[in-house]
């Protein structure tokens, strides 16, 4: 922190410049609507699948493939997945900035979470349809 | 990485014990934090027994009760006494709170002082502020206007506008709250913190201010406001019993009603 009394290296940079820093980036909005959106929007989707998964239960592949055929399940699995990790990314994103304070390290961290996230929402939702249309 | 830990030499090391003067039969004891960075390698806690039939009620009192008669090397800000100045801000009993509002006979067992957590300390009890009063500054806490006042020299507001306010101006700038605030404590140098924030919401709330706009588009960042997890430490700790949590979820309201 600039101004600190104790601290190893001291900027001469005034106290007000280095608050001011690089200026506000006029964002942040849309990432924090987004994450509440995400969250009320799992509320009635993670009941959907729990109850879902509940259902299911007892049932094997063939009783599953069927239950997903349907439209309504099918795409409320998909609406279901993509929710989620739309959510999950956001929500690291926080977590990372909040914790992590160099920013290369920060950049790096965001952005592989963004990738994988991505990528494991393709990957399970091809999934699904692949069962639904039983390609 | 986030300091999970204390910096090296920083966790504190049993200090002195100041007894209390003989034939004392009411007797608190003050466990008060001691250093000076110039000087030590690590800080202290040194005790201090305190009789309390000739000391003051509050947390204040004790501590002036022990510089002015038992160790004058202690440091410590205070002025006013009565709350209104926010100068004796610091951590007692675990709480951020003032010391000349929080009464000695609240806290069980020994009286435990520190200064505001996680601010640099110039020593004892005195943090250094330099960083968050240039934050303050940065959020330009003045009246800003194009339009020339009217020729009654006034700027009129109703009762309702003015009620508005109500919540806001009270705020002392003691940074009980941005020095409780855990994602002040991790990301400080960016984040505006809570007592930052209350005060921008008391102009962007300021129906005479003209630059309500621009103040928002200065906010809106991802560290300077979006570090507010509404962990509520800050609504918590206040010794004046404002809500800054409030306010600042005041300001995320109105940034998502100007998006549409």
């Amino acid at each position: 922190m600039s101004g600190s009394s104790n601290s190893g290296s001291r900027s001469l940079r005034s106290p007000l410049g280095h608050a001011r820093g690089l200026g506000s980036a006029k964002e942040g909005l849309h990432h924090w609507w987004m994450q509440r959106l995400t969250s009320i929007a799992l509320i009635p989707l993670t009941v959907w699948f729990v109850v879902s998964l509940i259902q299911l239960r007892q049932s094997g592949f063939e009783e599953y493939a069927h239950w997903i055929e349907s439209p309504l399940n099918a795409t409320t699995m998909v609406l279901f997945l993509g929710v989620t990790f739309h959510h999950a990314q956001s929500g690291m994103q926080v977590v990372l900035e909040d914790y992590v304070a160099s920013h290369g390290l920060r950049v790096a961290s965001v952005i592989a979470v963004k990738l994988i996230c991505t990528a494991l929402a393709a990957l399970s939702i091809v999934s699904v349809l692949i069962v639904a249309f039983r390609v | 990485m986030v300091e999970f830990s204390l910096p090296k030499n920083s966790k504190p090391k049993k200090g002195k014990h100041y007894p209390a003067p003989a034939g004392a039969k009411n007797v608190k004891r003050f466990d008060v934090y001691r250093y000076d960075p110039d000087k030590d390698a690590t800080p202290r806690i040194d005790s201090y027994d305190v009789d309390m039939d000739t000391c003051g009620p509050m947390v204040l009192d004790g501590l002036l009760k022990i510089k002015d008669e038992v160790d004058q090397t202690l440091a410590l800000r205070r002025s006013c006494r009565e709350g209104i100045c926010g100068s004796c801000s610091m951590n007692i009993d675990g709480g951020n709170t003032l010391a000349c509002l929080k009464p000695i006979d609240e806290c069980n067992g020994a009286v435990k002082v520190y200064p505001l957590p996680h601010m640099p300390v110039v020593k004892d009890l005195v943090p250094d502020l330099t960083h968050v009063y240039a934050q303050y500054a940065s959020i330009e806490p003045w009246m800003k206007t194009e339009t020339l006042p009217p020729s009654s020299g006034e700027r009129l507001q109703s009762p309702e506008e003015r009620e508005k306010l109500d919540g806001l101006w009270e705020c002392i700038l003691c940074f009980c709250c941005s020095t409780s605030c855990p994602s002040y404590w991790w990301n400080g140098d960016r984040y505006l913190g809570p007592a930052i924030l209350l005060q921008a919401a008391r102009w962007i709330n300021d129906s005479r201010d003209e630059a309500t706009g621009e103040r928002l588009d200065n906010l809106e960042d991802p560290f300077r406001l979006y570090r507010c997890h509404t962990i509520m430490n800050c609504t918590q700790t206040c010794p004046k019993g404002l809500n800054p949590a409030k306010a600042i979820a005041d300001i995320k309201m109105k940034l998502v009603e100007r998006a549409g």
